[in-house]
């Protein structure tokens, strides 16, 4: 029988050859991004269902728990993560996250891979650091700026405008825009010196950086002047203005939308017409701080085909925006304790333990006798159907062999999760990654995004230490 | 069985997949079904490995048994300019008007008018018929938006009724939602055995019945196969290392003492089991919540090789003997 080594991987066939093709991938180490104080925005982005809020949170509490005072602005968090920052209902308005606890220096587990940047260490240079976290909510954060910039009569003849109604209240575009106001809000305010955002779940998910620019073409467009011509010269001798050409286009409008709601909207925007300079220029303001060395962007994504082609994207979006990445951040990659077993050798040991009778007579010796297992465990209830030894031993078999199944399935996901990976960095070698190792469950509190925190900012194992 | 399907589901959970699986099921015995996407993203093209869908009905499958799958990408923009060339012939002022930023303002910046467009190019699928008499599509499937927008995305009409009290828009969106609220339709919610999804699922149907949208399906995409039972997870918790390790040691791995590769696999896959088990519960508490709901359930298996199109055979065949189409 030779039973031959377990390891050596060179040895299977197809064990997942990952271990060498990521030496060119270049870590992300998460900490020192928190901790440098000219970081002063960092901008999550990436496609639905990747983690994105969670990995806003974790970095907002673990940037707070090294001594900076930080507020997170998240998008639309599920009920059980606004819960596990202690918030019940996040709002408008940032709310200090109790139970931050300061860990800059004797936190047994910061993870030893950091002692590289022991030498950057600044730690006790700050005053305890803050959690604040917010939910942005769109139709509030319209009727505040509609009540800043405009008098009480015109602000309440817009805010009752059924068009701003529907307009404020989320439609294509509304929350990039607002999320945007806000993010420039946060940061005039200065209370903050790191403000973490997560982005909308938009559908092209980068609309956000489109937003201002958007906004800019409708404001400097001819569709404004047309709409707002009629409203402004009340129909008076002011008609004359419009040539025919424009007055067919009202006329074509009105087709369209409707006389009525041509009306509200011509009314809404003549309202809006005295605020719509300051939206622009305060969008310009927040594009431009987007591209400001402060800022960070990291783009997130799971180990998944389609959310790693989201990623590449955003990636090159954001280059061609000259907006700075800090990294890739991807989440629930998996690991194994035991990678030195292939999932092959895995499934015929397993098929192995199949066949009890074969394995005996290999063995030389019945397996049944072992004297640790007497006694420790019942078979379950289905195994005597046709073997009719329902010894305890059996029971531990058939467990084992179902352990290297399972073992067969991980090995399986890692190969494919490496591959995935290791062709979006092949793509983009430029770009720096952290891998956040997977969760069993959810996320309920505090200790549980500490925990992705740590993972955030552990250089994982299978990453080669930096190289370049 | 409704002719339009609404297939949503929380960002994640594969919703586009399980909209082409569903596409390619119901396209049973010569029938013909057409794949709708609304967000832009060129997701059928990928999963059908073909180049990117203009705004075009194209054929893009063909079923076992003969039936055939189109695709189309609608596209906001031209389904307008579609539309107003169709009801009003306003070919040169449409052109006009999208100089003048109008179409744009329209499709991206005016509230509800966008999905007005988009639900309503996809009703009108649903009721086009051939001069025969025999309607173009026997189905009609929707990769729709997520979960979270959905119930807004269908119900345009309450949106448009405080907008536009009259004019071809609101006419437009009656005539949508008396597609959308009748049993011609059913929005199935695709989901994970995860907290997160499984919720957004419970909160999205409350808000589709709430609405008096027609709620068909609960889907439950990417489950893992069963490796261990409740009893071998019992066992795991309890078992002698060393029995582990001479198991493992007579299916050939190697030496069972202390040290030997045998033994040395046993914590970490011991280690995985625990993970597992955590997983196992977890997903048998989220299995009883998608219970609750009283809504027909579907699982279909987490694919060992990834998605790719053989997959997506895969998952349409097991809809099918799920008894789907």
């Amino acid at each position: 029988m030779t039973s031959d080594p377990a390891a050596a991987p060179h040895d299977s066939a197809h064990a997942p050859d990952g271990h060498r093709a990521i030496n060119s991938i270049r870590p992300l180490a998460i900490d020192p991004l928190l901790d440098d104080p000219e970081t002063r925005i960092v901008v999550c982005c990436g496609a639905g269902g990747v983690g994105k809020t969670t990995t806003a949170a974790a970095l907002g509490l673990r940037a707070a728990e090294r001594g900076r005072k930080v507020v997170v602005l998240t998008i639309d968090p599920a009920r059980r993560l606004a819960q596990s920052m202690g918030i019940d209902s996040l709002d408008n308005t940032p709310r200090r996250v109790k139970g931050v606890e300061d860990r800059r220096e004797s936190s047994p587990d910061d993870s030893p891979d950091d002692s590289a940047d022991d030498s950057a260490e600044d730690g006790g240079r700050r005053a305890g650091g803050e959690l604040h976290a917010m939910m942005l909510d769109m139709k509030r954060t319209f009727d505040e700026i509609v009540e800043a910039h405009a008098d009480p009569d015109r602000a309440s003849a817009i805010l009752s405008n059924p068009f701003y109604q529907s307009l404020s209240a989320g439609f294509a575009g509304t929350q990039e825009y607002m999320a945007m106001e806000k993010l420039g809000q946060l940061r005039s305010r200065d209370e903050w010196d790191l403000i973490i955002v997560d982005t909308p779940p938009s559908r092209s998910a980068l609309d956000f950086l489109d937003a201002p620019k958007r906004l800019g073409s409708f404001l400097d467009g001819k569709l404004i002047r047309v709409l707002l011509a009629p409203a402004k010269v009340g129909g008076r001798a002011g008609m004359k203005f419009l040539n025919v050409g424009m007055s067919m286009m009202t006329g074509a409008l009105g087709k369209l939308l409707g006389g009525q709601l041509l009306k509200d909207v011509q009314t809404f925007v003549a309202a809006m017409d005295s605020m719509f300079g300051g939206f622009r220029t305060r969008a310009d303001a927040t594009y431009k701080l987007l591209q400001a060395p402060g800022t960070a962007f990291l783009v997130v994504a799971a180990p998944e085909r389609d959310a790693l082609r989201e990623a590449a994207y955003f990636v090159e979006r954001l280059a061609a925006e000259d907006m700075p990445l800090a990294g890739l951040v991807l989440n629930r990659v998996h690991g194994s304790g035991a990678a030195q077993l292939s999932a092959e050798r895995a499934l015929a040991a397993a098929e192995n333990l199949d066949e009890p009778r074969i394995v005996d007579q290999m063995d030389g010796k019945a397996v049944r006798n072992s004297p640790e297992t007497s006694g420790s465990s019942e078979s379950p209830a289905s195994t005597g159907a046709q073997d009719g030894s329902p010894a305890p031993d059996r029971a531990v078999e058939r467990l084992t062999a179902g352990l290297l199944r399972l073992h067969a399935e991980r090995m399986r996901l890692l190969s494919r999760e490496r591959r995935t990976r290791d062709r979006f960095t092949a793509l983009h070698p430029e770009v720096a990654v952290a891998e956040v190792a997977a969760l069993p469950g959810d996320v309920h509190d505090l200790a549980g995004l500490r925990d992705i925190g740590d993972r955030l900012a552990t250089v994982r194992p299978e990453l080669p230490t930096t190289d370049d | 069985m409704s002719r339009l399907q609404v297939v949503s589901g929380k960002g994640g959970t594969g919703k586009t997949t399980v909209a082409a699986a569903l596409a390619l099921a119901l396209a049973t015995e010569g029938k013909r079904t057409l794949l709708v996407e609304v967000e832009g993203r060129q997701g059928i093209a990928q999963l059908f490995e073909t180049e990117a869908l203009p705004y075009e009905e194209r054929k893009i499958a063909v079923a076992p048994g003969g039936g055939e799958v189109y695709a189309l990408a609608i596209d906001p923009e031209l389904a307008l300019l579609d539309y107003l060339q169709m009801f009003y012939k306003l070919g040169g002022a449409g052109r006009a008007l999208k100089k003048l930023g109008a179409i744009d303002f329209a499709t991206t910046i005016a509230p509800g008018l966008r999905d007005v467009l988009l639900t309503g190019k996809a009703c009108e699928a649903v009721r086009r018929k051939e001069k025969s008499g025999r309607y173009t599509y026997d189905y009609v499937v929707m990769d729709a938006p997520p979960t979270g927008r959905i119930t807004r995305f269908l119900n345009v009409n309450d949106e448009v009724a405080g907008l536009a009290k009259i004019g071809p828009i609101h006419n437009q969106a009656q005539a949508v939602m008396r597609v959308l609220k009748s049993p011609e339709t059913a929005v199935h919610l695709v989901t994970l055995l995860e907290e997160m999804p499984v919720q957004e699922t419970a909160d999205g149907i409350a808000e589709l019945r709430a609405a008096k949208l027609p709620v068909g399906r609960i889907i439950v995409n990417m489950v893992r196969p069963e490796l261990l039972d409740f009893d071998e997870l019992e066992l795991a918790r309890a078992v002698p290392r060393t029995a582990v390790a001479k198991s493992l040691s007579t299916a050939g791995l190697g030496g069972a003492r202390r040290g030997g590769n045998a033994e040395r696999l046993v914590e970490p896959l011991l280690a995985q089991a625990e993970e597992y088990a955590e997983r196992y519960t977890l997903e048998h508490e989220q299995r009883g919540v998608l219970g609750e709901l009283g809504l027909p359930l579907h699982e279909l298996p987490l694919l060992a090789e990834g998605m790719d199109l053989a997959g997506l055979y895969e998952l349409a065949t097991e809809l099918r003997q799920q008894g789907i189409s």
